[in-house]
């Protein structure tokens, strides 16, 4: 004899944890980071307090966006080994309480940003989940090969929010910080997409990869990582750029033009032989080529502020 | 054998998730309170325009 029911067989009760993986914490890293790189090298200080509050809810407007793409893109997850591990196509979740933790944690992380920083920071903070839930998640991703090229916009915007917070508006620093995560986001998914495309041909995902074949997207991470190259190097010469973010823009996009030139001569036979272990090299290279940016961007500000930065021309 | 409600896991993963939640919601009430202090004592406008104007809002040329 049992003493109550609940010693059988019970449906597993989503943990704290499993609402926490619901907001991709990977990624809501990079958005709080570049962020809060944006707000650091703005030419207005913010209160400690007010930025730290800001920056908390920049990232819950970020995760309450994965959290919805998680909810629409359940099905394909379920086909799709990278990620049948998350919370819904596992089973810890239900879609309906991840569509709703995404929707009330949009309302809330807008509201908050608005109270405590100012509405155009709000604005483009709602208009990041949007198009990170609606005009990639839902419209482009399963639509178009160019899902990621557009749909990057979506992770480009925290820099210029982390701005739009300490200096209430935009300016060209602030858009060629978004310029650069913009111009960053194909090369980066592209390479991932060269190691993974069974997955998205699997769930039918019309990556590069798959709608236009491996060959043809190495060109186009070549072709992509020399566009990126002059975006990256414009910002040392805005008034947020110094000799350290110049020196790190050019080793760092040398290395990834060179190895883009790699890939692209790449016979595929070879790549499959050694199981794609360049491409994945490079796909982690392109995450620290982008934290390398940023955390440059922020060493010179640190300098600028101590006044130990040596002079660097400002042509922007 | 766990005979009571309290022993039972069930119970402890909800309880803890219940701490958690009021932990989440005693954090958020302690920073809207930190972040109201420091908008006050930095001297931010807190009185809006609400369609009358009031001396408080209006600005002394004199």
């Amino acid at each position: 004899m049992t003493d109550i029911g609940i010693d059988q067989a019970e449906p597993y009760e989503a943990q704290i944890g499993d609402y926490f993986e619901l907001l991709k914490p990977g990624v809501m890293r990079l958005v709080v980071f570049t962020a809060f790189v944006g707000m650091m090298v703005a030419p207005v200080a913010v209160h400690p307090v007010i930025g730290f509050a800001c920056l908390l809810f920049v990232a819950i407007g970020a995760g309450a966006s994965g959290a919805l793409n998680m909810w629409w893109d359940a099905d394909i997850d379920r086909i799709m080994k990278r990620t049948v591990g998350r919370p819904i196509p596992s089973g810890r979740v239900s879609p309906e309480v991840a569509l709703q933790l995404g929707l009330w944690l949009s309302v809330v992380s807008v509201a908050m940003l608005g109270l405590f920083g100012n509405y155009l920071a709000a604005g483009l903070l709602a208009f990041t989940i949007f198009f990170y839930a609606v005009v990639y998640s839902m419209w482009l991703k399963r639509l178009t090969p160019q899902n990621i090229v557009i749909g990057g916009a979506a992770g480009a915007f925290p820099p210029m929010i982390g701005w739009a917070i300490a200096t209430g508006g935009v300016s060209l620093e602030s858009v060629l910080m978004f310029a650069l995560i913009f111009m960053w986001t194909p090369p980066h998914f592209w390479a991932l997409s060269l190691f993974m495309n069974e997955d998205y041909t699997r769930a039918g995902v019309p990556m590069m990869t798959v709608a236009r074949g491996r060959p043809y997207t190495r060109k186009l991470i070549l072709a992509y990582a020399l566009l990126l190259a002059p975006v990256a190097l414009a910002l040392a010469f805005t008034s947020i750029g110094g000799w350290v973010y110049f020196t790190t823009a050019v080793v760092m996009n040398v290395v990834f033009v060179w190895g883009a030139f790699q890939i692209s001569r790449t016979a595929e036979a070879n790549a499959e032989a050694e199981k794609y272990k360049y491409e994945k090299k490079y796909f982690v290279y392109s995450i620290f080529y982008l934290f390398a940016h940023f955390l440059a961007l922020l060493v010179d500000a640190l300098l600028d502020a101590v006044e130990l930065a040596p002079a660097f021309p400002v042509m922007f | 054998m766990a005979l009571g409600r309290e022993d039972h896991e069930l119970h402890k993963r909800r309880k803890n998730g219940n701490l958690w939640i009021g932990g989440i919601l005693g954090g958020f009430v302690l920073l809207v309170f930190t972040v109201t202090v420091v908008k006050l004592s930095s001297g931010q406008m807190i009185e809006g325009f609400d369609h009358a104007v009031r001396p408080s809002i209006t600005v002394n040329d004199k």
